[in-house]
């Protein structure tokens, strides 16, 4: 479990009040948390609390009951903690793929066989096991940040924090990187906290926190979350295309649900609410 | 244009050279060099050409490749062996004018550039056998002795590791920067030398900003995946010397010694 109490941060240069106000938040685990806010909201800080890159200015974070502060609970917090980042090629470091999946396992001083068990594991939760042998640089920029992935899977994290890790992919790229997401949380009941700035993605999580000015805002299930569309929309972010469209027909006098986030729901529910007319 | 550069010169392969453990084949690369150096005679030259060939043959590396792995050098060769061919002093056998050419002079240019070439042949087998990773696990393996008086090898190895990654990365970013900066009328291409460097500025400022960034966000990356320093740390592929590097010990030791023997004969 993830727990932050009154987190505040700010950084030293920046004197323009707090990157993070008060955060209260619980992941518990085995959930999928969605992060969603506008460039500045804090959420890319507040991903890097998690893992003790950035430290609190005041309240906590405490991951299974160890407190990030203390300096010497470092190296725990983060083989516990995996953090996946925006851009694929400045975060893998050998120029082999099974070479790369085996750094963080090396670091952590573990026997040869284990990380092969690992490497093996890893590549096939994010599937890439026919590229074991490739050169990164070879790679489409999801199959990178799918190797990403891996290497932080071969550390046997209980958390995974991904930091926009689609914001530099192209759409097959997003899908195939978000499909792996979703499976390693279902299959292999890794809690993930997604920072991302796409409802899309925002909508497959189970929950969606929405920051701005460092604040949390709204904290729900997607389908609330999205509900609130004015406000939402008064902070800058979009919402998910069908929710939009069911917003707007409702402003238009139309009597259809507005929580939805499925397109065939969607489509349903249109066709029911044209068969009540 | 840009990607038309090779990195390394790895030739993948499964013969007994690829095979063997990289720091066998560093250090006899490095005997191979001591004693391609004390040769004395044309039969030793001849004893290493042999040599050459065969762990060439066994390693299946095309001439061709051994052909292009000379071409760099062929000005230095040549350069030299003109040196020495004309500027030997000695026993004249042959005069035109200004020019004398010694028995000599003759001897030392024939010898230099067998040298030279065995050792750009010697060094290059070296490099096509032996992926960098693996290389650069051999050299810090071979230096990690030296770690004890504050040597920092493992440091130097992962600089290596981490450079022949970013190799590709940094050439993609150079062509997109260059191609940036066409589109805003910068012309590479033409014009006097001076002109030309000065044109390379818009290329490199912004490639060394981005280097810089890349650096940080790698070294935060490294760090979130436990990494701190050689200390602890384990291999996914250790290197391990086995029977074959033994072998290759013996016979190569065996080829040196005859070698080395027939100076005196």
């Amino acid at each position: 479990m993830i727990e932050t109490k009154n987190l505040k941060f700010r950084y030293d240069e920046e004197k323009l009040g707090l990157v993070l106000d008060d955060i209260n938040l619980t992941i518990k685990d085995g959930e999928f948390v969605a992060v969603l806010g506008h460039n500045g909201s804090g959420k890319s800080t507040f991903a890097k609390q998690l893992n003790a890159v950035l430290m609190p200015l005041g309240g906590s974070v405490c991951i299974d009951g160890i407190y990030t502060s203390d300096e010497k609970n470092l190296w725990d917090i983060r083989s516990k903690v995996g953090m996946v980042f925006q851009n694929p090629d400045n975060q893998i470091i050998a120029s082999v793929v099974e070479e790369d999946v085996a750094f963080g396992p090396e670091n952590l001083g573990i026997a040869p066989d284990e990380i092969r068990k690992r490497v093996d594991f890893a590549l096939k939760a994010v599937d890439m096991e026919k590229h074991r042998g490739a050169a990164p640089h070879n790679l489409s920029g999801g199959q990178k940040q799918r190797i990403s992935i891996a290497g932080i899977i071969a550390m046997m994290p209980k958390y995974i924090v991904l930091d926009e890790p689609t914001a530099m992919l192209d759409p097959k790229g997003r899908k195939e990187v978000m499909e792996t997401i979703k499976f390693l949380n279902r299959e292999h009941k890794i809690t993930v906290i997604l920072i991302t700035h796409y409802m899309e993605e925002a909508a497959k999580a189970d929950r969606v926190v929405v920051m701005e000015k460092g604040k949390v805002i709204v904290d729900d299930t997607p389908e609330m979350a999205f509900a609130n569309v004015a406000l939402l929309k008064d902070v800058g972010l979009d919402v998910p295309q069908v929710t939009d469209l069911m917003y707007r027909l409702r402003g238009s006098g139309i009597n259809v649900h507005h929580n939805l986030l499925d397109e065939k729901a969607c489509a349903d529910e249109i066709v029911r609410a044209l068969e009540e007319k | 244009m840009l990607k038309d550069i090779t990195i390394g010169q790895y030739l993948p392969g499964n013969s007994v050279i690829h095979r063997l453990d990289p720091r066998t084949k560093i250090l006899l690369i490095v005997a191979f060099l001591i004693v391609l150096f004390t040769v004395g005679n044309f039969a030793g030259y001849l004893a290493l050409a042999l040599f050459l060939f065969a762990v060439n043959k066994i390693a299946k590396v095309p001439f061709k490749m051994l052909v292009k792995s000379l071409k760099p050098l062929l000005f230095f060769v040549i350069f030299t062996a003109v040196i020495n061919l004309f500027l030997t002093r000695g026993e004249p056998i042959f005069k035109w004018g200004i020019i004398t050419i010694t028995k000599e002079g003759v001897r030392l240019t024939i010898a230099m550039s067998l040298r030279l070439i065995f050792l750009v042949i010697g060094t290059s087998l070296l490099t096509y056998t032996t992926s960098p990773i693996v290389l650069t696990d051999g050299i810090e393996s071979l230096f990690r002795p030296l770690s004890k008086i504050g040597f920092p090898a493992h440091e130097i190895a992962m600089m290596m590791t981490i450079a022949i990654r970013f190799i590709p990365t940094i050439i993609d970013e150079t062509d997109k920067i260059m191609k940036a900066q066409s589109a805003r009328g910068s012309d590479f291409e033409s014009g006097s030398l001076i002109h030309r460097a000065k044109a390379l500025i818009p290329i490199l400022v912004p490639l060394f900003v981005s280097a810089f960034r890349r650096a940080d966000d790698l070294a935060t990356a490294m760090e979130c995946r436990c990494y701190r320093g050689g200390e602890g740390r384990t291999k996914l592929k250790a290197i391990k010397m086995k029977r074959i590097d033994a072998g290759a010990f013996l016979i190569s030791a065996a080829v040196f010694a005859v070698v080395i023997v027939m100076n005196w004969l």
